[in-house]
């Protein structure tokens, strides 16, 4: 098989030659474009004084009028016993309809200033060859996800921001660091050194909770043409999320191609390192399966070996 | 017999894996309950912001946006650094000796916040309540040792009301004054500018939040002189007026009826003795 050949090669190494450096880095270059985009919004205003946006990633205020709120933060709040004004409460319920129609994870993977921090630690986890560790159950999550409005409702607190890495590492940014390097360093030995993609793969109770908001998103990936597929496995070395990839692309028959479980950050990456781009974008009702052309040269040996 | 089997292995794993997330979930909430419990301990330098709830409600409901921060026009509000001592990391704060709060007319950090940990039933500046100034060094203030500083006085928002300088006897000089910067708590809104002014490299006075500032009366005290004005008339019917005993000698009472008069035939042959308070007119006494 064809595949056997590429089994060594890193993983996007194949899709490069074929499809080009940009082809294969696409949706990557846009992802970090997306990261940067929505720091510089918060940055612009502590730096140059244009205050388009005001505030942090657990609430700001754009153009004086849009205001945003993180819904989890809400939710905890709720549990804590305050009831959030008016302004908190429509700026959590504009950000939960948005996630909940473009996908949860999508927070994960296009907006969340830790995702380049584990991303980063996962490559060099890859180019160290380490193994993958002690890793809690992906279910952790939504167990410590349960925990923390648990102890919110105990404590009387918003308790995950006392340590939220995500939110003490944007408001650092944005307001000042001092300690919170050193948060950013612990997540970052964690992933390396304790749990190959733990923090965002096991542990993060915000991902958690963004997954089950994009439960029913509309935007999903589909391995609309898996039957091209050549077996190199590159998008499961990419994929942060790796488990959520078979259920679409190894159906049999007419089972669904889209990718439909909840924890799919959306990332794209799985689209661009596929030599012969199995996956793409599509919305949650697009069930349908492409068959490859006859001429495909690759398709040919398979259909021999099933006849 | 041979379905039932792996059903019976899936069942003693689920109920494995549940118990090991529990006591996981158990571990890290416990310590994620230590950590928010003591994260509740204010500094006692710190100050909210204008309209902040009580620290218990207020980190149930302060998001750390920092949206009070940016719209606060003197700088005076910072959010909290992660780090041990400090008021919980990323709430809003200042520190009265560094910036103090200027009272702005329109309270632009109330109307900033989006949750209501600035509580927007403050509309009126001079209502607010983010501490209690105290002047805590009688004896490093400069009119208490007789000097007419009185910056703290001269700098208050709400001079006259918040700070008044009560007028005492120098006792030292024996002919000077001693203006007393007094506080009223009633009025003080706890702004710090009285502590920023302050001239001495450590301020003598001091904002200090209000469970610290202040005692508190007990529930049935009830002041005499009030409750007369208040009705009017003596609280009790009746009551037979007894001669006041005034302080001794070196005043004018010296010679009030019960002052203590040196000279006069004592006990024991100490210097002085007391002037019986009733003579019998007359009468040689007993
Ligand atoms: S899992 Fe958590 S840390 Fe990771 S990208 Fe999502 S929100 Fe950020
Ligand atoms: S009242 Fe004005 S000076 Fe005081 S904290 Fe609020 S915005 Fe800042
Ligand atoms: S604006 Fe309100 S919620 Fe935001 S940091 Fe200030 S007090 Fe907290
Ligand atoms: S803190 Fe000081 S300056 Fe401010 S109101 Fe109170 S006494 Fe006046």
């Amino acid at each position: 098989m064809s595949a056997t050949g590429k089994v060594h090669l890193p993983p996007g190494q194949e899709a490069r030659r074929v499809k080009g450096w940009y082809g294969a880095n696409r949706y990557l270059i846009w992802r970090r474009s997306s990261q940067v985009f929505f720091l510089v919004l918060f940055l612009m205003g502590p730096w140059f004084g244009i205050w388009w946006v005001k505030g942090t990633l657990a609430g700001s205020e754009t153009f004086r009028v849009l205001p945003l709120n993180d819904p989890l933060i809400l939710g905890q709040m709720m549990a804590a016993g305050h009831w959030p004004e008016a302004t908190a409460l429509i700026g959590g319920l504009i950000v939960l309809v948005a996630y909940a129609l473009i996908g949860g994870r999508v927070y994960c993977s296009w907006v969340c200033p830790i995702n380049p921090v584990t991303d980063a630690a996962h490559w060099l986890h890859d180019k160290l060859g380490i193994q993958k560790g002690w890793q809690p159950k992906r279910s952790f999550r939504y167990w410590l996800l349960g925990t923390v409005l648990v102890v919110s409702t105990l404590t009387g607190t918003i308790a995950w921001e006392v340590v939220n890495p995500v939110t003490m590492v944007h408001r650092g940014l944005i307001f000042g660091m001092g300690w919170v390097w050193g948060m950013v360093l612990a997540v970052f030995v964690f992933d390396l050194l304790v749990a190959r993609r733990g923090w965002c793969g096991h542990v993060c109770p915000v991902g958690a909770f963004y997954s089950l908001v994009g439960a029913k998103s509309l935007l999903r990936v589909s391995a609309l043409r898996r039957g091209a597929c050549d077996d190199c496995m590159d998008c499961y070395a990419v994929c942060p999320e790796n488990q959520v990839i078979s259920p679409a692309l190894k159906a049999r028959g007419d089972g669904s191609p889209l990718i439909l479980s909840p924890n799919c950050t959306n990332c794209g990456r799985c689209i661009d390192v596929c030599s012969v781009d199995v996956f793409a974008f599509t919305h949650r009702f697009d069930h349908h399966v492409e068959t490859p052309p006859k001429a495909d040269s690759q398709v040919e040996p398979r259909e021999q070996t099933a006849a | 017999m041979a379905a039932a089997k792996p059903h019976k292995v899936d069942r003693r794993r689920f109920l494995t894996d549940s118990a090991r997330m529990a006591a996981g979930c158990a571990v890290a909430g416990s310590l994620l309950a230590y950590v928010a419990r003591e994260a509740k301990a204010l500094p006692d330098q710190a100050i909210r912001p204008p309209g902040a709830l009580g620290e218990d409600d207020f980190l149930a409901a302060c998001i750390r946006c920092g949206l009070c921060v940016r719209d606060c026009p003197y700088d005076t509000l910072v959010l909290a650094d992660l780090g041990q001592n400090g008021p919980a990391t990323g709430t809003p704060f200042f520190t009265a000796r560094e910036i103090p709060c200027e009272m702005c007319d329109d309270i632009p950090c109330v109307a900033a916040c989006p949750t209501g940990a600035l509580d927007k039933s403050l509309t009126d500046i001079e209502n607010a309540k983010m501490g209690t100034a105290v002047l805590v060094d009688q004896e490093n203030c400069l009119n208490f040792l007789g000097l007419r500083c009185d910056v703290c006085y001269r700098v208050c928002p709400m001079i006259d009301e918040a700070i008044t300088l009560e007028m005492r006897h120098n006792e030292r000089s024996g002919h000077h004054a001693i203006f007393a910067p007094t506080v009223h708590a009633d009025a003080c809104t706890g702004c710090g500018i009285c502590e920023k002014k302050c001239v001495l490299p450590e301020a003598a006075i001091k904002v200090l939040p209000v469970r610290l500032a202040r005692g508190a009366p007990a529930e049935h005290y009830r002041k005499g002189w009030e409750e007369k004005d208040a009705k009017g008339a003596p609280v009790v019917e009746g009551i037979i007026d007894l001669p006041d005993r005034l302080p001794g000698p070196g005043t004018d009472n010296l010679a009030a009826p019960g002052g203590f008069e040196p000279g006069l035939g004592g006990v024991d042959g100490s210097a002085g003795g007391f002037r019986p308070i009733f003579q019998v007119p007359g009468g040689t006494g007993q």
